[in-house]
């Protein structure tokens, strides 16, 4: 075999699937993108969705899954299946939340992000709800894990982002009250693991991690630090504890490094005794409440601070290569191939940025009309992005 | 597509009798009722509703009847499998049972999301009929459906208040008022009656518990007085006197004149930092009953009823607003008892500053259930305070 398929291949779950956009924040978690980016990007189609959300949608195939909640109690819950083509409703599934729905207003039940393994969308909500389905819709299996674990809340809302690690769904619940992190079955919903996290309050999200060894980790980001843990058994791997932000998450590289909003930004690698070896710290490099983008291909890493600055640094020291002034206020984390990047403003502006060496450059906006938290998905035909009542194919 | 009128009389007399269906379909139902906590049941319900969905039409009546006694876990099954069968169904082009749904939908005996769900099915299939149903469920025991016919009550005086009839308004929005139990069109209705120069008692529509014994302060540094067992826990004596944080404590009186109930123990201590205090009622109630606790409070709180620990929760500064917590509980007739511990924690944000809560008593629908000794209620602040 040629050593450029095998290189190929061996990179398949992250990259390779131009018409995958299993989790938030992409392939990587790290909203990096091998697709195409629309340069001038306009609304291919639009569609409304009921009552509120900030999710981000996902793509499996030919189909975009988006969750809402709506009522007046925001405890109607949502799962849509959308034609990725042409925007039909294939199906809807709608549940009542078991948990509480109470959020702040800037935030939403159907927070949390879908995620898939390609073969089933599990839809986790901030009252702690979560559905598995099968792409045509069959309810596999549900969970109340407020219903479970009463004090599993959070007043202000949830919104960590579920993930599936080596066969295993990921659940971060941390809160001030009743905080866990629990492995759960694909199969039944069962947990395969269940251990207490610091009881604070906290909206990151965890990452799928390589080790060394090609197995999938999982990043559980809190206010201590960053514990990286096997997937089927919830063991600490190796652990970073020098505080972490419970707002934006980490990236992860191809190798497993993390960086870390932490700090400003730390990057570290898994060190030989079960701690974190430091790799560098920049503290110029704060992300605000998006979270970090890691480029493999270019070796870059791109912020977005709270004053709306995005800066380039360079991923193997964090020297910051370039910045720039974007139009803000940002909730969404921006998604980027190797040669631009999307970043969607609360106010509803799209604003594409042509990555250079030196500089970075607006070549594009659209004006969507409507508050945009959500994290773009991307696919190979287009870029999707939601508000509490649209949803838009962009192309 | 079929159609027959709906009867509108009371079935409150009859039995309620669930639709009888063949066996494999009744055992599947029961299958998904019993799913428990913790995915408990989720293999054998997945398998279940395989087997429902493949049912005709006439599964969609059973599916929502099953949820009157079933938990909110299983309910989730039922009600999506009964959506499955009325999008296939309509997808098909096939009718659907609309005189067994509407039946369905006028037993007020079922179960209030079920029967939301029954008429969003009329709905969408005869809007015009659904739009008729509408003025008729202003007082139905279903929240999510009366709500549509106080929003109609109250777009109706919003345009009499429009065209200067002030009377006919004020009857309106009194009815609205009435009938409403979401707090944003009580606030609605509420808001219009003031400015038409109407008396509103908000506390008493709400059932909010105004009257208070208050003890404190109590320690609670590095937060540990939320699991620390301070006398009143053992013990509840009005004219006693302990050690408390600092100094000698004893009960005084704690009044709430706020409109939505709020009791603000800042007012009885201090702005305190790592405290604790205890806050006592007693609620007459004319009869057994079960009713709900709604509580709204952002500091860390446990709440007991006639001596038994309901719930509690160690979360601080994260947010409050009404019937943030619904706490179902049983009032025997006569003298029930209520103590609520709420605990102040370090933080020294302008946001920490309220020690506060807000506690009514309501029925599952949140219809006040007021007490048979309830005092007047006292004048009331006209600013609502429930951010």
């Amino acid at each position: 075999m040629k050593p450029i398929i095998l290189l190929a291949l061996l990179t398949l779950p992250f990259n390779a699937h131009a018409n995958q956009w299993l989790q938030f924040r992409g392939p990587s978690g790290s909203g990096y993108t091998d697709a195409a980016l629309p340069t001038e990007p306009k609304v291919a189609w639009e569609l409304d969705l009921p009552g509120k959300g900030l999710s981000s949608p996902i793509v499996v195939g030919d189909k975009v899954f988006v969750t809402a909640s709506s009522g007046p109690n925001q405890d109607r819950l949502h799962v849509f299946c959308f034609q990725a083509a042409d925007g039909a409703n294939v199906w809807e599934r709608q549940f009542w939340s078991t948990g509480r729905t109470m959020c702040h207003d800037k935030t939403a039940v159907a927070a949390p992000s879908p995620v898939s393994d390609g073969k089933r969308i599990l839809a986790l909500f901030s009252s702690n709800d979560l559905f598995c389905l099968d792409l045509e819709g069959n309810l596999l299996w549900l969970r109340g894990l407020t219903s479970d674990y009463p004090n599993a809340s959070n007043s202000l809302g949830l919104a960590s982002s579920p993930v599936i690690a080596d066969g295993v769904f990921i659940a971060h619940v941390e809160n001030d009250s009743e905080s866990f992190a629990a492995g759960i079955s694909l199969e039944n919903g069962k947990n395969l693991w269940k251990k207490p996290r610091t009881k604070r309050a906290n909206w990151t999200s965890p990452l799928v991690v390589k080790a060394a060894d090609g197995k999938e980790l999982v990043a559980l980001q809190g206010s201590e630090g960053v514990d990286v843990v096997h997937p089927a058994t919830g063991e600490v791997a190796w652990r970073y504890g020098e505080g972490a932000s419970t707002i934006p998450s980490s990236a992860v590289d191809a190798e497993g490094n993390l960086y870390i909003p932490s700090n400003g930004l730390t990057a570290v690698k898994a060190g030989a005794d079960g701690g974190a070896e430091q790799l560098w710290r920049v503290g110029s490099m704060r992300p605000g409440t998006a979270s970090p983008l890691v480029n493999d291909a270019t070796d870059r890493i791109y912020v977005i601070t709270n004053a709306n600055v995005l800066s380039c640094g360079d991923l193997t020291d964090g020297k910051r290569l370039w910045r720039m002034r974007l139009e803000g206020p940002f909730g969404a984390c921006p998604v980027a191939n190797d040669t631009h990047l999307y970043a969607c403003n609360e106010k509803g502006l799209v604003q594409v940025i042509a990555l250079g060496e030196d500089k970075g450059e607006v070549v594009g906006t659209l004006e969507l009309g409507e508050m945009i938290q959500c994290t773009p998905a991307v696919s190979a035909d287009g870029v999707f992005v939601r508000s509490n009542g649209k949803l838009w194919k962009l192309q | 597509m079929r159609f027959l009128p709906f009867s509108f009389f009371t079935l409150a007399a009859l039995p309620l009798m669930a639709t009888e269906l063949p066996e494999p379909y009744q055992e599947a139902i029961e299958t998904m009722k019993a799913v428990r906590n913790e995915g408990a049941g989720n293999e054998a319900a997945a398998e279940a509703w395989k087997q429902v969905i493949q049912g005709d039409a006439g599964m969609v009546v059973p599916l929502l009847e099953a949820m009157g006694d079933a938990n909110g876990l299983a309910s989730n099954w039922l009600v999506s499998a009964a959506q499955a069968v009325v999008d296939r169904e309509l997808g098909n082009g096939n009718a659907l049972p609309l005189d067994a749904i509407g039946a369905f939908l006028m037993d007020t005996r079922q179960d209030p999301d079920a029967r939301r769900l029954a008429f969003e099915i009329i709905e969408r299939v005869d809007p015009d009929t659904a739009a008729k149903l509408v003025p008729g469920m202003l007082s139905d025991p279903s929240n999510a459906l009366r709500r549509d016919a106080v929003a109609g009550l109250l777009a109706q005086g919003k345009a009499l208040r429009d065209g200067e009839k002030a009377a006919g308004a004020s009857i309106l929005y009194r009815q609205a008022l009435g009938a409403a139990r979401d707090i944003d069109q009580v606030e609605e209705a509420s808001k219009a009656l003031r400015e038409l120069n109407q008396e509103v008692n908000l506390p008493e529509h709400f059932g909010f518990l105004m009257h208070w014994s208050v003890i404190g302060p109590f320690d609670n540094t590095d937060r540990k007085g939320f699991d620390t067992v301070f006398p009143p826990e053992n013990e509840i004596d009005l004219d006693a006197t302990y050690d408390g944080k600092g100094s000698k404590v004893s009960w005084s009186t704690l009044t709430s004149t706020d409109d939505y109930g709020m009791v603000d123990v800042n007012k009885a201590y201090g702005e305190l930092k790592e405290v604790t205090a205890y806050t006592y009622t007693e609620y007459e109630s004319p009869t057994d009953q079960p009713a709900e606790l709604r509580l709204g409070c952002k500091n860390a709180w446990k709440i007991w009823v006639n001596g038994a620990l309901i719930f509690g929760r160690d979360e601080y500064h994260r947010g409050m607003r009404i019937d943030q917590y619904k706490l179902p509980v049983s009032l025997k007739k006569g003298k029930n008892t209520i103590l609520v511990k709420v605990c102040q924690n370090e933080q020294t944000e302008d946001w920490t500053v309220q020690w506060q809560f807000q506690l009514r008593v309501c029925d599952a629908t949140g219809t006040a259930l007021l007490a048979s000794n309830r005092p007047p209620s006292p004048v009331a602040d006209k600013t609502p305070n429930n951010s």
